[in-house]
């Protein structure tokens, strides 16, 4: 698990919706480089377009001009979208554990489909990783069975037992409360200390982009287009202490500034919640 | 790590540890609601249910002989006949007679139930995956779906020779139409984010088929089997009125034609006796499968 391979580079992306019709211009010129192993938050208003950058990241939609890399290899262009594949694995709102296999059968799914693996070795991986971060427990459960929190820490093993590059998360502890949230947060910080991942990261929680990212994308209201980038300069390991620092208030301040300017803006735009 | 603790009340579907037999679950069901207040007291609700409308039963017709009920058998005529090891009309549980009755509904049901689920569930499972498909054949098959089974008579006779192959026809389409539709439902009914998250993962078309399509439409599988056997014995009664020799749909109608009403009930009976015993088992197969999963609750 290199530490180096993981850049992503959007360059002046944009995305419409609909060229035929009313066209809704999603993400207009964009540009962001997130170096390797980066830590990166984005946070902006509803519908503002974050989710589709990631999208495009993933492979499940092309972007209309520019271009975004990784590795300073192609991943979408206006002709052409990579596949969606392991080097990039999405961590979605609600959550998609396959009901249907317990936790290790959901682990080994990537391993398995992928042919990198046979059963015994896939198995082997994903019970070693379980351990590691402490769900070997429930390897046998199904995610019917567990919390949500508990689900979660799940999805995010299921990435990671690909080795990705790159783990894009898109507002994954959205509903959850604040004692369980909590708890996912030092998990992620844990496993970030550990793998040092690239992390693309969406959410509309500041604190939340604050106390776990090393950079903070404000983005405007839609078209989405970067506004402000805010570097974190928290040292890590963090763990929940982080939240009562000094430097913690000041950058939420800031941060909280920024993105409340842009929702103000939002809001009298009338724009309607999408996301 | 929390344990997990299933609420009070919660039957069968949890409570036993690890992995049990199937006729470990069964035990442990029966004995479940036979000691358990909450089961018993549905089960007592259940029976006097049962008794009441077997009194109105008797009232109607055996005791006060109310006009246009005067003429239906009552259930003490319907118990007697049943039970005599010499019946009036030849028909109890003690002729072969009607053992002979009940296998050739239950093997024309199984041709025609067999044949529905295995050309139903892949036909679902193929148009819930492939939107060319699904935009190829489900134009016909909801112009087909609605004609009601009745109306395939005439047509089932002339296309098919011999008794037994219309009927098995008839039982057949209805099921068919069931299956399909159910199982169309549920690839439908599966979240977007499911198919996405396989990809990432690296999953070509034939594993999202075998992995997601096929577990993800599972509980609505089941269910479209469910209704399709249900409408199976519908259209198969139907059938099997107009022709046949043996089945329980022929026994009605010959003891209506020869005024043995008691017989009718008798057929009644073990028309709904047998059919719930058939959707029990595939409920019983469908739970083996599901075990475990939040979905898997049919």
């Amino acid at each position: 698990m290199s530490g180096q391979s993981g850049k992503i580079s959007i360059r002046n992306a944009c995305k419409v919706y609909d060229p035929e019709g009313v066209n809704v211009c999603a993400v207009d010129d964009c540009s962001l480089e997130i170096a390797a192993g980066e830590f990166c938050m984005v946070v902006g208003p509803s519908g503002c377009g974050k989710t589709t950058l990631l999208n495009a990241i993933a492979g499940f939609h092309g972007i209309t001009s520019g271009e975004i890399y990784l590795d300073n290899e192609l991943l979408c262009s206006s002709d052409y979208t990579a596949p969606p594949g392991a080097d990039r694995i999405v961590v979605f709102q609600n959550g998609a554990l396959f009901p249907w296999y317990t936790v290790l059968q959901n682990v080994t799914f990537g391993p398995m489909v992928q042919g990198v693996m046979s059963e015994g070795q896939a198995k082997k991986a994903a019970l070693d990783l379980l351990g590691e971060l402490g769900l070997r427990d429930i390897a046998d459960s199904y995610p019917g069975e567990l919390s949500s929190g508990m689900k979660r820490r799940v999805e995010i093993a299921r990435a990671l037992v690909n080795d990705p590059k790159v783990l894009l998360l898109d507002e994954p502890f959205r509903a959850m409360d604040a004692l369980t949230k909590g708890v996912v947060h030092e998990f992620l910080l844990r496993v970030y200390d550990r793998m040092k991942k690239t992390i693309f990261f969406i959410t509309h929680d500041l604190e939340e982009a604050i106390f776990l990212g090393s950079r903070v994308v404000i983005m405007t209201t839609r078209p989405c287009k970067v506004k402000r980038v805010i570097e974190v300069d928290i040292p890590r390991p963090r763990d929940f202490h982080a939240r009562a620092s000094e430097r913690y208030r000041q950058l939420s301040s800031q941060v909280v500034n920024v993105v409340h300017e842009e929702a103000r803006k939002a809001f009298e735009a009338g724009e309607r919640e999408l996301a | 790590m929390a344990t997990i603790t299933p609420p009070p009340n919660t039957p069968l579907t949890q409570p036993l540890p690890g992995d049990v037999g199937l006729w470990a679950r069964l035990w442990f069901r029966l004995r479940y609601n036979f000691t358990n207040p909450e089961s018993v007291k549905n089960l007592l609700l259940g029976t006097a249910g049962i008794v009441l409308f077997v009194l109105a039963w008797y009232a109607t017709t055996e005791l006060f002989k109310l006009p246009r009920f005067e003429k239906l058998p009552g259930p003490l005529a319907v118990w007697q006949e049943f039970t005599s090891t010499d019946p009036d009309f030849g028909t109890s549980l003690f002729t072969p007679q009607y053992y002979m009755h009940i296998w050739w509904s239950i093997l024309r049901i199984l041709a025609a139930f067999g044949l529905a689920t295995a050309l139903g569930v892949p036909l679902g499972l193929f148009m819930g995956w492939s939107k060319a498909f699904k935009d190829y054949t489900f134009p016909i098959l909801e112009l087909l779906r609605p004609i009601p089974v009745l109306a395939w008579v005439p047509l089932a006779i002339l296309m098919w020779s011999g008794r037994e192959a219309p009927i098995i026809f008839l039982a057949f389409l209805a099921s068919f139409f069931a299956t399909v539709l159910n199982t169309l439902l549920g690839v439908e009914s599966i979240d977007e984010s499911f198919f996405r998250a396989a990809r990432c993962l690296g999953a070509k078309p034939h594993h999202i088929f075998f992995k997601v399509v096929i577990p993800g439409a599972l509980p609505f599988i089941f269910t479209g089997l469910q209704i399709g056997m249900g409408v199976a014995w519908f259209s198969l009664v139907a059938a099997e009125m107009l022709s046949g020799e043996y089945g329980l749909g022929y026994l009605i109608w010959d003891s209506y034609v020869l005024s043995q009403y008691s017989v009718i009930v008798i057929a009644m009976g073990t028309l709904g006796l047998v059919g719930y015993l058939c959707s029990a088992a595939i409920r019983l197969v469908g739970r083996q499968l599901m075990r475990g999963t939040t979905r898997g609750t049919v």
